[in-house]
């Protein structure tokens, strides 16, 4: 009786959480589409004037800021986070991993807004100096973003490799491999999808990250046309322009929400589609495994 | 599941009713209500909250929305008082306007950079974009880097308005969304210039001179300093009950008092 009472109970909070999304789902929505049906779908997202007073809103120059943001920050973090995973999946002695582990988890936990104060004291004005621009710009953002996103990408990587079974190293090592051949040639493929999740869901962090990124990134509304060049992203956007923001304007920044939640959704969908099939010896790219999962869907 | 969702949609319902009610019930005179500028908005909530201190029972609402939604809210009725933060337009002169404080723009660049002075039109120039470099107006060979405030932003407004007759800051601008914000990036880039509210220059910036005119409170209340604006309460004919009351608080030397501490200069 009883047990069946916590059971609901806590089924309850479960769904709660579900409900929760779908509310936040119908409020951006229900907020956002009206401007995005007035403005048009195609002139908002791929409009170059972002004029909220005068009713203009294109939001183009900010989903080019996010993407190359995004890349920027792959493009650092990935190489760094993947050589820091191998090396504490496969190459560290057990107790530096056991310092290692831990040290890299806490990097996650500290507050994005830190994260931009160093970057507005020291890698800003450094950029300013020695590169030239303004110096919050695309480069400080991805650099930012870059060592934000190592903790998210190293962890889930750790797992992945770790789930390689042991049995597999010890064959390529008995076939005479070294131990770099195995885990270049054996563990990493084996590990692949792990990996790719691990990817996508740094992106999607990298992609959602505000704080840091209004306070390095400079916020231009324009296109970059160098990577020391200011930039504003989509979340930039919203959170810069909500305080004073009020009905159409108010209305445009949930829309450029619902731009995000897409984009967001989208990513993680991927990696979990990434993750669900672990170790299946294909060669089809990830992409054909989606296109795949969706017609069969479909049917 | 239907159970649970309706359980977190009715607190979302209640949570929002009771956000709208915010001080509805009672009092048979009714609240008052102030509705507009959001730059008007911190300081029209410091004399509520002063007032209200005074003469408990009365009951205040400041709400947001912009000089022209304070105007179309004076008009409509919607608000008994409407807050502006610009002069009136022609066509709004049917509402009565009631200077209550004035705030002066003051354009900031960093200590080291050594210009002191800029004219009208180079202020224009920079903000614009034409400018590119500091050298075009006599000062260090490094390119200009402006600094403006969010769209929406009544600073930004006023300034757009008074600086640069209405026309926009340039787009390549980098943009921050607080005064401290501003001063900040100004602070830490011998390059960088903006603009804040006249009361909150500190010495991490400097103030430049508007064609030979010191940028403080007294050249603004001489008249001599051109970048201010005043902030207004309108209504629709002359004032009555608590609005009148209010207004009478807000004028009075406690009231102006009150700005004056927040940085702002007072109406006289």
């Amino acid at each position: 009786m009883r047990a069946a009472l916590v059971r609901r109970a806590l089924q309850m909070i479960a769904f709660s959480a579900i409900g929760v999304l779908a509310l936040i789902t119908v409020f951006i929505v229900r907020e956002g589409a009206p401007v995005l049906y007035k403005t048009g779908v195609g002139h908002f997202l791929f409009g170059g004037a972002w004029r909220p007073l005068e009713g203009e809103f294109g939001i183009w120059p900010m989903i080019v800021g996010s993407t190359v943001v995004t890349i920027g920050a792959l493009a650092i973090g990935v190489p760094l986070a993947l050589a820091c995973a191998i090396v504490l999946a496969e190459l560290a002695p057990p107790r530096a991993r056991a310092l290692l582990k831990p040290t890299i988890e806490l990097l996650a936990g500290i507050p994005s807004v830190v994260y931009g104060f160093m970057g507005v004291v020291l890698l800003v004005p450094w950029i300013r100096e020695h590169l030239g621009g303004p110096g919050p710009s695309v480069l400080a953002a991805s650099v930012i973003l870059g060592i934000m996103i190592m903790p998210t990408i190293i962890g889930i990587s750790i797992d992945a490799l770790q789930a390689v079974p042991r049995s597999y190293r010890e064959g390529s090592r008995a076939l005479g491999a070294t131990e770099w051949q195995t885990i270049r040639m054996v563990v990493l493929p084996a590990a692949r999808s792990g990996l790719v999740a691990a990817v996508i869901l740094g992106m999607g962090r990298a992609l959602g990250e505000t704080m840091a990124v209004i306070m390095v990134a400079g916020n231009s509304v324009r296109v970059p046309h160098a990577i020391t060049d200011p930039v504003r992203t989509l979340t930039a956007n919203i959170a810069l322009e909500m305080g004073y923001a009020s009905g159409d304007h108010a209305r445009a920044l949930f829309a450029t929400a619902i731009v995000l939640f897409v984009i967001v959704m989208a990513l993680n969908s991927l990696a979990s589609l990434a993750r669900r099939r672990p170790r299946r010896r294909t060669r089809r790219p990830l992409w054909r495994r989606a296109l795949g999962a969706l017609s069969r869907g479909a049917r | 599941m239907k159970r649970s969702l309706s359980v977190v949609a009715f607190a979302c319902l209640a949570l929002g009713a009771c956000k709208r009610d915010g001080g509805g019930a009672g009092n048979a005179q009714g609240p008052l209500t102030l509705a507009g500028s959001t730059s008007v908005q911190p300081f029209a909530e410091k004399w509520s909250e002063a007032y209200s201190a005074a003469h408990p029972g009365a009951q205040i609402n400041v709400q947001g929305g912009g000089s022209t939604a304070g105007i179309k809210a004076a008009q409509t009725g919607a608000a008994q008082i409407g807050t502006v933060s610009r002069d009136l337009k022609a066509d709004e002169k049917s509402l009565t306007p009631i200077v209550v404080a004035r705030d002066g723009i003051a354009i900031v660049v960093n200590p080291a950079n050594p210009i002191t002075d800029l004219t009208l039109a180079q202020v224009k120039a920079i903000f614009s974009g034409q400018a590119k470099s500091w050298k075009e107006l006599g000062g260090i060979d490094k390119p200009l880097n402006v600094i403006t405030r969010e769209e929406g932003s009544g600073t930004r407004g006023a300034f757009e308005e008074l600086a640069l007759g209405g026309s926009k800051v340039a787009t390549s601008a980098l943009v921050q969304d607080s005064t401290g914000a501003v001063r900040e990036m100004v602070h830490g880039d011998p390059a960088a210039i903006g603009y804040i509210s006249l009361g909150l220059v500190n010495d991490q910036v400097k103030a430049v001179k508007l064609a030979g005119v010191d940028a403080t409170e007294a050249n603004v209340v001489a008249g001599k300093y051109p970048l201010v604006r005043p902030f207004l309460f309108v209504t629709q004919g002359a004032p009555t009950g608590t609005a009148k009351d209010f207004i009478a608080y807000v004028l009075s030397p406690a009231g102006q008092e009150l700005v004056r501490k927040e940085g702002l200069i007072p109406a006289q």
